[in-house]
């Protein structure tokens, strides 16, 4: 077990391999109740949510969910998210665990408008994601809801073994999956349910090494690696979430004077060419000189790789070159690749 | 599990003696910690190794282990199979996963090492905390 926002946590059950490849080929089941929620309701929700996230809330259709950033007015992210509208008065935020404070502070501090509120409500939902190829066969036995017919990045209101649930097509491992939100006195319940379902798949439960294993070759961002309050949208290849045209927002100014300048570093994927494993931290070289530092580093369980994304100088970030990675005393060549590193194949 | 004829580290290395060349490894208990191992980075195969010095790494693929010498001396050979498997490790960490072999600078160093019934304490309390 570890401490992760306050909240002890399974680096692994099983095995972190053995879940990292059952998640590719067939289903994982992870229990992501540390995630914070908020809900912002009323006349003036939509406005409240433009103003502070960075994407597009307006582009939202009823039932669909988008990525977007909770920025300072430096541009970095004071945390990532994700922005589900229930209807153009009613939205669900989930949010990181280890920010979610911060992130009920800044979105208080920014409602002027008796038209909106702002609720914390993580105390209302236990979390549980099922994902990998087999997850909607494993979560349909359990549900009436046609699950086939929810599209990547939506959701719908429904029952899951009798219990009242948000069903989201939503994850964070590159594959597909759900990730539903249920009362927290019913999560024991159907966490056991769900594995007595998907024993026929050789579901395994998944702890938080393969989580990040998953989402590392799926070149997803994390929270204090990728993205953090120094790093922003723009330097982290994030600029899809970015939309100034859509008027006001929380570090849009220095986004857009970001744009007019040229960001400074960028984020990129590499692999390691010689012997060695990057890691978390660990400087990156160009001869002598340090020209930025691993984001994230890690074998990488399904692609047998050892890979990693690290944050460099603009100059130094094209892809095909060759960069030093400094594993302890010694530098180890690895080559910036095109991101993600892996993507499920189109069904 | 541990057996009685080596003796043990508090870092969770262990050391078997035939005269005076010693055979380093990690317990049982800290593979167990580690998860599965996927990479081993041993010194040369005449590298100095002083008592209480990392002389190594082994990588699982959440965590970066260093790997502490119970003893001082000179290696004497490396277990080149581990490159290519390192998983050995895991297998048969008192046996076939061995690290190094060194030829022992001074035995009186084997006297600060605890017995297996020791070390088996010594790891229950660890989890216990």
């Amino acid at each position: 077990m570890v401490d992760f926002g306050g909240w002890d946590m399974p680096v692994e059950y099983s095995g972190l391999v053995a879940e990292h490849l059952a998640v590719r080929r067939s289903v994982g089941l992870f229990d992501v109740s540390h995630m914070g929620e908020i809900e912002i309701a009323g006349p003036q929700a939509l406005d409240l949510v433009e103003l502070a996230t960075s994407n597009r809330a307006a582009n939202l259709q009823d039932g669909q969910a988008q990525y977007s950033g909770l920025l300072n007015e430096r541009g970095g992210f004071i945390d990532d998210l994700l922005v589900h509208r229930f209807s153009d008065e009613r939205f669900f935020l989930c949010v990181n665990a280890g920010n979610q404070e911060a992130d009920f502070e800044q979105i208080q501090s920014l409602n002027q408008s008796p038209g909106a509120d702002a609720q914390f409500v993580s105390d209302r939902y236990a979390q549980i994601a099922i994902q990998g190829p087999k997850g909607l066969a494993t979560l349909q036995k359990l549900t009436d809801t046609p699950l086939g017919d929810i599209r990547y990045y939506w959701f719908t209101e429904g029952k899951v073994s009798g219990a009242p649930a948000i069903i989201a097509r939503t994850g964070y491992t590159g594959e597909h999956g759900f990730e539903i939100y249920v009362a927290p006195d019913e999560a024991e319940r159907l966490w056991s349910e769900l594995l007595r379902a998907g024993a026929e798949y050789d579901i395994l439960p998944c702890g938080l090494g393969c989580r990040n294993t998953l989402r590392l070759e799926a070149a997803m961002a994390l929270h204090g690696h990728e993205i953090s309050e120094d790093i922003t949208p723009l330097e982290a290849g994030l600029g899809w979430i970015v939309k100034p045209n859509k008027g006001d927002f929380v570090g849009r100014d220095a986004l857009l004077k970001q744009k007019q300048d040229g960001v400074p570093r960028k984020l990129v994927g590499f692999e390691m060419r010689g012997r060695g494993i990057a890691r978390d931290g660990y400087h990156v070289m160009k001869g002598d000189e340090q020209i930025g530092f691993v984001t994230s580093g890690s074998p990488a369980p399904f692609l047998d790789k050892n890979i990693g994304m690290a944050l460099l100088q603009i100059d130094a970030a094209k892809s095909g070159g060759m960069i030093d990675i400094q594993v302890r005393t010694r530098g180890v060549e690895a080559e910036i690749v095109p991101l993600p590193f892996y993507s499920r194949k189109k069904d | 599990m541990y057996p009685k004829d080596y003796r043990y580290t508090k870092e969770h290395e262990w050391v078997r003696v035939a005269g005076d060349v010693a055979t380093i490894g990690i317990t049982s208990h800290a593979q167990d910690q580690l998860g599965d191992v996927v990479f081993v980075e041993l010194p040369a195969a005449n590298a100095k190794l002083h008592a209480g010095q990392t002389f190594g790494t082994v990588e699982s693929v959440k965590a970066v282990s260093d790997i502490y010498s119970p003893i001082s001396g000179d290696v004497v050979e490396i277990n080149e199979a581990l490159i290519d498997a390192p998983e050995k490790i895991n297998e048969d960490p008192h046996g076939d996963g061995w690290l190094v072999r060194a030829k022992m600078a001074n035995k009186a160093e084997l006297d600060s090492l605890m017995s297996a019934e020791d070390y088996e304490q010594y790891i229950a309390a660890e989890t216990e905390s």
